[in-house]
């Protein structure tokens, strides 16, 4: 199972040719407690960098950006009830939406799990 | 995602080494660097509060004292410059009042203590928001009359203690406390610590301010956060308190562009003021108060679970924009979504359908009763 992060604390878990996309741990602690996500919609296709989801923490709204490009093929519909999730597994049941890639070099560019604590621990 | 604030050039209250102690995240705050959370979280801070007891530090605040010669001509001072009666303010008793602009703006929303001792007899005690101080003062020195003068105090801290299990808490280390009426004060000892206690707050439950010596407010801190029903709480739930209890944020909800009738403050503009006027502002706010203002503020109740936040745009059932949103969060104990913020007249009954517009997709909302969550002030039994 290979993970990759971003410096925008957003992870992108391989599963075949599709993509599992949700926010780092890290930064759900720096969030606080989300109590809504708004979600793209099946179907909708992303450049790498665009604004693919907005976490909103009791605190602030925060966009979650497109981490490589895709076409949306499933979102996390548990997030609408239970915003909590993602505090609890931000990255594992509170992953935010499923991609298919479309330009599956751009993950050349992504972080690994070392490099991206390496880069945390620097923040 | 990160918080990217500098830190440095920020002041420091008294208690900054016990909230790094017990891991606050620390956010500058009007020139303070403050604490918005503790490891507890916003949610369970604001929801302990509700259950139990908060203790906030409030030290960011302006103390300040308006000095003369007797009570009527302090409070004749403190007329001109507002449109509150505190000739009529009895000894030991609190008011919350407006300092307003020639135009009937808002200059700052402070609270006013006339003192319970008579050898104090023509002090005033105010307090005002931490980002207004300088304003504030400069206004008030410049506005006052020969013998009054203003004090700011230097060297105190302030505290506040709120929730349902306060008084409960406070009683254990000063009996007196627990018999004070809401918006009463009272200079007492806290465990032998000389306190001026008000029984009020900013969270919509009992509770209380403490105003202690700089030197001797870490102690008093934690002696009452060492009692089980007591939890730090910052200042991210103080915000969402006060938005679920509908009281206004200065530099948000009010503003020296808001009246005190639009911002329905109308409690705050005493019967014998309306009745003789002599206030700044009086030809505006006395209008706007015969003839109804042209915007009001008023809760905002979105459907679904997205906030609405501060900036969003409120449009009526035709499309046409009728207003913004002021303050805007989740509120934990309303269960979702609130709001407040400022429409027009004709929009402003309960119920009224209006449209938010977040992220450039429509909300539907209703205009809301504030509060959201209703207040649970100590009344004293007559």
């Amino acid at each position: 199972m290979t993970v990759y992060f971003t410096k925008d604390h957003e992870w992108v878990r391989l599963e075949g040719d599709s993509a599992l996309v949700g926010i780092t741990d890290y930064a759900q602690s720096q969030l606080g407690d989300v109590v809504y996500v708004e979600l793209p919609e099946v179907g909708k296709t992303f450049a790498k960098g665009d604004e693919a989801a907005v976490v909103e923490s009791v605190k602030a709204a925060s966009d979650v950006y497109a981490p490589v490009s895709g076409l949306v093929i499933a979102v996390n519909a548990k997030l609408a009830d239970a915003p909590g999730t993602i505090n609890e597994a931000a990255e594992g049941d509170g992953w935010f939406m499923k991609l298919t890639l479309t330009e599956p070099g751009e993950l050349e560019n992504l972080l690994d799990e070392t490099a991206y604590k390496a880069f945390v621990e620097t923040l | 995602m990160a918080d990217s604030a500098a830190t440095d050039l920020l002041l420091e209250t008294p208690l900054a080494g016990l909230h790094r102690e017990f891991g606050a995240r620390m956010v500058p705050f009007a020139g303070y660097s403050m604490p918005v959370q503790y490891p507890l979280g916003i949610l369970s801070e604001h929801n302990w509060t509700r259950a139990s007891a908060g203790l906030f530090d409030v030290s960011h605040m302006g103390q300040a004292y308006l000095v003369g010669p007797d009570h009527a001509t302090t409070a004749r001072a403190l007329e001109a410059l507002t449109p509150g009666d505190f000739q009529a303010l009895s000894p030991g008793r609190i008011r919350y009042t407006l300092l307003t602009t020639p135009e009937g703006g808002i200059i700052d929303d402070l609270m006013v203590t006339r003192s319970a001792d008579p050898s104090e007899d023509g002090t005033l005690t105010l307090v005002v928001n931490a980002g207004r101080k300088a304003i504030d003062y400069a206004h008030v020195v410049a506005n006052l009359p020969d013998g009054v003068t203003l004090e700011v105090a230097e060297g105190l801290a302030l505290i506040a203690l709120q929730g349902p299990k306060a008084a409960e808490v406070l009683s254990r280390h000063c009996p007196e406390t627990s018999a004070m009426g809401f918006m009463t004060a009272a200079r007492v000892t806290v465990d032998g610590v000389d306190c001026h206690v008000s029984r009020s707050g900013y969270t919509g439950e009992d509770g209380y301010e403490i105003s202690v010596k700089a030197g001797d407010v870490e102690a008093l801190v934690r002696t009452l956060i060492a009692e089980p029903e007591v939890e730090l709480v910052g200042l991210g739930a103080r915000d969402s308190l006060r938005l679920e209890a509908g009281l206004c944020l200065y530099g948000h909800d009010i503003d020296e562009a808001t009246s005190p009738v639009e911002a329905d403050l109308g409690f705050a503009i005493a019967k014998r003021r309306r009745a003789e006027g002599g206030f700044p502002g009086a030809g505006r706010i006395l209008g706007e108060l015969a003839a109804g203002p042209a915007r009001l503020r008023v809760g905002i109740k979105p459907e679904g679970r997205a906030p609405a936040r501060e900036g969003t745009e409120i449009r009526d059932a035709s499309g046409t924009t009728i207003g913004i949103v002021t303050s805007g969060g989740f509120g934990p104990t309303a269960g979702g979504p609130i709001a407040m913020g400022y429409v027009a007249a004709g929009s402003a009954a309960i119920g009224t359908p209006v449209t938010l517009v977040v992220r450039g997709k429509d909300l539907a909302a209703t205009v809301a009763p504030m509060p959201f969550v209703p207040h649970r002030y100590f009344r004293k039994q007559a």
